[in-house]
């Protein structure tokens, strides 16, 4: 869906679903994902349909993930960080799991 | 002019109940709502449908209204969203399970039989996800919940399918007895009834002072707070007694957080401002009795304007001053329950004089040595 | 981060850099908090860090944004990053989350320079993967240095959906086809203000940037858009024809951000040549709750030069309460400035009107994304008597999701609105709830217990 127009930045290591994925400094864990070729990053709660980033602005709370074991964090406002485990979410993902 | 048989003042569940009952009766009720019906508490509180932990002066009120809720549907022709998982008084430490445990003894005594002490590992089971250090408990496995805006609608839609009017927007100006009918003053000119039921929740107390008949009503405006969906993990509600905490998830997955802290409301605006310190402490409280809970993230809070008298108790029963006048109203942070079997008894009351449920000890005459204001 | 602050600024877009500018060289103690990694907002997203280096894909407006943050920088103002502004009361208390820590911070004044956000493009399909808003594909472009990749189409109306095909073609993407949506009768509302925007700035920019992108991309007109796929965006079909596509980015204008004003208590009316609800406000952008200003896009839409304009009034207006001593420079020049400003927005306004088929939609048409409620259940739901946004919620659950109504609000108000016949203004929106941005539990737990004390409240 994303390419980058130039390798910029110190690539991070994070993994998604356990899967290594490499990022760069800078990067959201949002913008890690399409870069990716990730293609979504949840199932919704209600019908289990699948979504992807929508605004890469912190408004439409599409790109909920679970960063570092805490469920539903607005990817697109999380910078991405070395060793940071992600895991996309499936519907009513979160506590009590 | 306009004529009924009864102006209800106030469309909470309590006001659209009673118009309600009182056209089931054949009688012809005028509910008149500033508002919309459930605007305040009675649409936007914490949904507990609750026999469990109430003051003696109630229960009668509160059996006869849980006959009603497990019939909702054939009521109101909605089944309101009640399910009735029970509810669970979690007691924290041996000395709390200790009074619950003579609370329990005192009710039997008296012959209730709704309130049933169990030990941690009935506790568990019933409440799997909470903390070990809670001993026992009280459940009343009747009780349950409901959709509170969707309850009192229902009730106000069936009110007006059985012959009631409902007129929303319209305020209450002014209360005066001309000759045998009561001449009720609104903002859409005046309706005559030879009765009237004042159910307006946190604004009963100016409609009681236009009857001369002041009481001493706190406006409160207790806080909830909702997460989002998270998987099916308690059934039935729970609630504390030695820190304020209701807790419960509904059949969406979002789980509904209250238990009493207050907001600050401001009534004449229809606003109330959340005291995030206050929340802080229920968030607290969450976390220590469901450690689970701790990364649920918390989507919206607010708070419902409503009647807090200062024992704690509603005022259900006639006016000491004016003939053919109701009092409904102060149900003190705990009326949604009693809401159907209220408007029950008092759609009895208002049409033969009399009811069979007892209401002793729910009388405005309890504040008449206070002084006016 | 200390525990009150004279002023305190919310977003750090051009309208909040000013502001806390104006107000930190007064002297008066500022803090500035942005949700975003980095300053700049929107418009200048990215504006200190961009990977972007080649400057003319950006264009010279992006680079503007480098002085505003700058003189933020050196102003003295205390700039916060990465922090989630989740809650502002009428006394001015500010509920913040920085780094998973919540906390409590007093202002004297506060500036919201929430900015705006895309309005809501409900067409079949946009919830699907693949499908984005234009915005989106900007930030991309402009934080992260990424671009579309494979079969890209652009839908919508609106002068940033040029600047945005025009920078993405500057950048060397292949764009597969532009889909303007632009009503055409739009053109004759948009002639009275004709006059005055051909005086405005908004006249040779915008000339330009159409003929950068015309002959570079096919451009089609459209009255009906499908996004089509089964898991994620495979065809784009619009007025019978079909593309393949393997992103689709939508936009049709830029509406205020009103949820922390709202939450807040302020006032707001409908704009009906803007169709979207903005604050209520004075000639320094006060507004309704005292000691509560909004500047920027949120105090309605009117550009990025407007906004930081906006922001200087409403910081001088801060000072001039916080430090009547204080020499304030006159602000009839920046006055004249910004009314120059808004004075060709008419024209815009009314030339990229959005078609109220793209802002009413019918059928399966998802209307709340959060709740997947549909526009048609919400059109039942009107015609059966429910006649507002919140007992719309309470009905539906539409707007109760995670994004609190963002992306729905408009699009339900102006459903009920044409299922009763009546304007937008009347059916009003929802009653914003805090926290305006979802905290989690622990996080609010962790509110330090000797705030918890200060602020014992009587009822």
């Amino acid at each position: 869906m994303f390419k980058r127009l130039g390798e910029v930045g110190a690539a991070v290591a994070i993994t998604v679903d356990g899967k290594p994925i490499r990022a760069r400094v800078g990067d959201t864990v949002a913008v890690a994902l399409l870069a990716a070729g990730i293609d979504h990053c949840r199932t919704t709660p209600v019908t289990g349909a699948p979504r992807a980033p929508y605004c890469l602005m912190g408004v439409c709370f599409d790109c909920l993930v679970t960063v570092d074991g805490v469920g539903s964090r607005q990817g697109c406002l999380v910078p991405v960080r070395d060793g940071m485990k992600i895991e996309t979410q499936q519907g009513k993902r979160e506590a009590g799991r | 002019m306009r004529t009924a048989d009864v102006v209800v003042i106030g469309g909470g569940i309590h006001g659209c109940s009673t118009a309600l009952h009182l056209a089931l009766r054949g009688l012809k009720p005028i509910l008149v709502e500033k508002d919309y019906a459930g605007r305040h508490a009675s649409g936007v509180n914490a949904g507990g449908v609750r026999q469990l932990a109430r003051d003696l002066a109630e229960i009668p009120l509160s059996i006869s209204s849980m006959d009603l809720w497990e019939k909702i549907e054939d009521l109101v022709g909605d089944d309101c969203g009640f399910t009735n998982n029970g509810t669970v008084l979690v007691a924290e430490n041996d000395e709390e399970l200790a009074s619950f445990r003579a609370r329990v003894d005192d009710l039997r005594m008296r012959g209730y039989t709704h309130e049933e002490l169990i030990g941690r590992d009935e506790l568990k089971r019933l409440v799997p996800a909470v903390s070990d250090h809670c001993p026992g408990g009280v459940v009343s496995r009747r009780d349950g919940a409901a959709d509170p805006f969707r309850t009192t609608q229902a009730f106000r839609k069936r009110a007006i399918e059985r012959g009631a009017e409902v007129i929303e927007g319209v305020t209450v100006t002014g209360l005066a007895r001309v000759g045998d009918v009561w001449r009720v003053e609104t903002s859409a000119g005046p309706i005559e009834a030879p009765k009237v039921v004042n159910a307006a929740g946190a604004w009963a107390d100016r409609i009681a002072a236009m009857l001369g008949e002041p009481v001493p009503l706190t406006v409160v405006a207790p806080m909830l707070m909702v997460t989002s969906r998270l998987p099916a993990f308690i059934d039935p509600v729970v609630i504390l007694r030695g820190r304020k905490l209701s807790f419960k998830q509904l059949d969406n997955g979002t789980v509904v957080i209250g238990g009493g802290h207050l907001a600050v409301p401001y009534r004449d605006r229809n606003e109330t401002v959340i005291d995030w310190t206050k929340l802080a402490i229920s968030a607290r409280t969450v976390w220590e009795l469901f450690p689970a809970m701790r990364i649920a993230t918390i989507v919206r809070a607010w708070a419902g304007i409503e009647a807090y008298m200062p024992d704690g108790i509603p005022v259900v029963g006639p006016s000491a001053t004016s003939e053919g006048v109701y009092h409904q109203f102060g149900f003190s942070t705990h009326g949604f329950q009693l809401g159907p079997g209220t408007g029950a008894m008092m759609a009895e009351l208002v049409a033969t004089g009399a009811t069979n449920v007892p209401i002793d000890g729910l009388g405005i005459e309890r504040f008449g040595t206070l002084k006016p204001g | 981060m200390n525990a009150s602050y004279d002023v305190i600024v919310v977003g750090a877009g051009p309208a909040g850099l000013a502001a806390a500018s104006v107000t930190a060289r007064a002297g008066l103690s500022t803090l500035l908090l942005d949700e975003n990694p980095g300053v700049g907002g929107q418009i200048y997203r990215g504006i200190t860090s961009t990977p972007v280096s080649n400057r003319a894909i950006l264009g010279e407006d992006y680079w503007v944004g480098t002085a505003l943050a700058a003189d933020a920088k050196t102003s003295g103002a205390e700039i916060v990053n990465g922090a989630t502004v989740w809650s502002l009361d009428p006394e001015r208390l500010v509920g913040v989350s920085i780094a998973g820590q919540a906390r409590l911070i007093q202002a004297k004044r506060v500036i919201v320079a929430t900015g705006s956000q895309e309005r809501p493009f409900p067409i079949p399909g946009w919830t699907l993967p693949g499908v984005m808003t234009g915005g989106a594909a900007q930030t991309a472009l402009k934080a992260y240095g990424m671009v579309p990749d494979g079969h890209t189409v652009l839908a919508g109306s609106g002068p940033l959906l040029w600047l945005l095909a025009a920078q993405l073609l500057r950048a060397r993407v292949k764009l597969d086809a532009i889909l303007d949506t632009t009503p055409r009768l739009n053109w004759v509302r948009a002639l009275v203000g004709l006059p005055d925007f051909l005086l405005s700035p908004y006249f040779g920019k915008g000339l330009k940037l159409l003929r950068e992108v015309r002959g570079k991309v096919p451009i089609f007109h459209a009255a009906h858009i499908e996004a089509v796929g089964t898991d994620r965006l495979t065809e784009v079909v619009f007025d019978g024809r079909r593309l393949p596509a393997d992103l689709l980015l939508l936009h049709q204008g830029v509406v205020p951000n009103v949820n922390l004003a709202m939450a807040a208590g302020v006032a707001h009316e409908w704009n009906e040549r803007q169709l979207c609800f903005q604050p209520v406000l004075d000639a320094d952008f006060g507004s309704s709750v005292p000691g509560i200003a909004v500047a920027g896009d949120g105090a309605g839409i009117g550009g990025a030069t407007a906004a930081a304009e906006r922001g200087r009034i409403a910081g001088f207006a801060a000072v001039r309460a916080l430090r009547p001593e204080a020499s304030v420079p006159d602000t009839q020049a920046l006055r004249q400035k910004l009314q120059r400003e808004e004075m060709g927005r008419a024209f815009l306004d009314w030339l990229y009107r959005p078609a109220e088929s793209f802002r009413r939609p019918t059928g399966d048409t998802v209307a709340c994304r959060c709740e997947e409620v549909t526009a048609e259940q919400v059109r039942v739901t009107a015609r059966m008597g429910c006649e507002g946004p919140n007992q719309m919620k309470a009905f539906l659950r539409c707007g109760m999701g995670p994004c609190q109504g963002r992306l729905c609000g408009l699009t339900v108000t102006e459903l009920i609105a044409a299922e009763r016949e009546v304007s937008p203004a009347e059916v009003g929106y929802y009653r914003l709830r805090p926290p305006v941005k979802p905290i989690t539990l622990g996080e609010l737990a962790s509110l330090p217990i000797a705030e918890a004390e200060r602020k014992a409240v009587e009822r």
